[in-house]
């Protein structure tokens, strides 16, 4: 039953293998959907481009509703795939340090490489940004390591924290992602009069 | 210039979506873990640093799981990953026409002020992802869909820090204003 051990079916090489071609999937779906372009992406927060907002809710419904048919099938074991564990409060300060850098500099990291590949020299002066952002962080870290390991609480979901159904979780969460993509084209539509305005 | 439609044959961003999702599906699917990129750009950035100073990276109890001693920050999942990234957004633009040397920049300010700017939020964007443990694609879209607490809480906070702010930089994106 999936998820499989890529390198030990595979061989290292193989698995790596895999992976660039996930990897080149990634960056072609990307910039096939004007990622790579720092002013459709910082448009999501003037509402006048909102493909950000689609692209990554969609995405998620669809990969969360795929999981958990493939789950409810036999196929795939959820106890054996990777759930991001919670660090609740460095994630909440850290995503919205991120926010403020998204809107400042017009990428989040994928998106810059796709930049980056496609020659655009600010996506360039942005990646170059991104590694003095890590760097100040991996040598200052330790004056902030009690707040970095701070409200840990593991593997933890959505079902268990409101102690629902998955079922149940996966439909309100398909429900959250239409009211969001009808809620920002009205605001998109009182701003600008119209959708999508260039 | 630098109009946005001039090569503009994007995809509907809910097609998009619905490929990214399959292609989110099938890595969970044939590996255990959703997608990633920052977590890549970070081993790059120690793999430069154990270079320049290799003693620091051993002492460093961030460093050292990383790349201490003779462990090669480059040899992980991930970085094949971000290669790979760069190896399909690469395809995708030269098939459309779209890699090309250029400043992708708000209609008011200069090149030098967009590269400013795309500077200072890489620095936040790479300070953030490693305070966060992962960024828009490690966090959000792959632990969003296997419903990780943590992940959703992120979300919402990065939008919140970008819509907080947005008011405040219009001048960078936006016309007139």
């Amino acid at each position: 039953m999936a998820p499989y051990d890529l390198a030990g079916t595979l061989g290292v090489t193989g698995s790596y293998l895999v992976y660039l071609g996930i990897g080149f999937g990634f960056g072609f779906i990307l910039e096939s959907s004007g990622f790579g372009d720092g002013r459709k992406l910082a448009g999501q927060f003037y509402f006048s481009d909102l493909s950000v907002l689609k692209v990554i809710f969609t995405a998620i419904v669809v990969a969360m509703l795929l999981i958990f048919w493939s789950t409810a099938l036999g196929l795939l074991d959820y106890d054996d795939i990777l759930v991001n564990e919670t660090w609740l409060w460095p994630g909440i300060v850290g995503g919205l340090i991120m926010g403020v850098g998204f809107v400042v500099g017009g990428y989040c990291p994928g998106t810059s490489l796709v930049s980056v590949a496609t020659l655009k020299i600010d996506g360039m002066f942005y990646v170059l940004g991104l590694f003095v952002g890590v760097l100040a962080f991996n040598e200052t870290i330790e004056h902030l390591d009690a707040f970095w390991r701070s409200s840990y609480l593991g593997r933890f979901t959505l079902p268990e924290l409101f102690e629902l159904e998955t079922g149940v979780v996966v439909f309100l969460l398909i429900c959250l992602a239409i009211v969001m993509f009808i809620g920002f084209g009205w605001i998109q539509q009182l701003i600008y009069g119209k959708k999508d305005p260039e | 210039m630098n109009k946005l439609s001039e090569n503009v044959k994007y995809w509907n961003p809910y097609v998009g979506g619905v490929l990214l999702g399959i292609l989110l599906f099938l890595s969970f699917y044939v590996a255990g873990h959703g997608l990633g990129a920052s977590g890549g750009i970070n081993r790059i950035a120690v793999a430069v640093e154990d270079m320049v100073v290799p003693e620091h990276v051993d002492k460093s109890p961030y460093l050292a799981p990383l790349a201490g001693g003779d462990i090669d920050p480059l040899n992980n999942w991930i970085v094949l990953e971000v290669a790979g990234v760069m190896l399909g957004g690469f395809v995708s633009g030269l098939l459309r026409g779209r890699v090309r040397l250029q400043t992708y920049r708000g209609p008011q300010i200069t090149p030098r002020t967009r590269w400013l700017f795309a500077f200072a939020g890489g620095v936040l964007m790479g300070y953030g992802a490693r305070m966060a443990r992962g960024c828009t694609s490690g966090q959000a879209l792959s632990g969003g869909a296997v419903l990780s607490v943590g992940s959703w809480a992120f979300m919402f906070a990065v939008f919140a820090g970008g819509y907080a702010l947005a008011w405040f930089v219009r001048r960078l994106w936006q016309p007139g204003a």
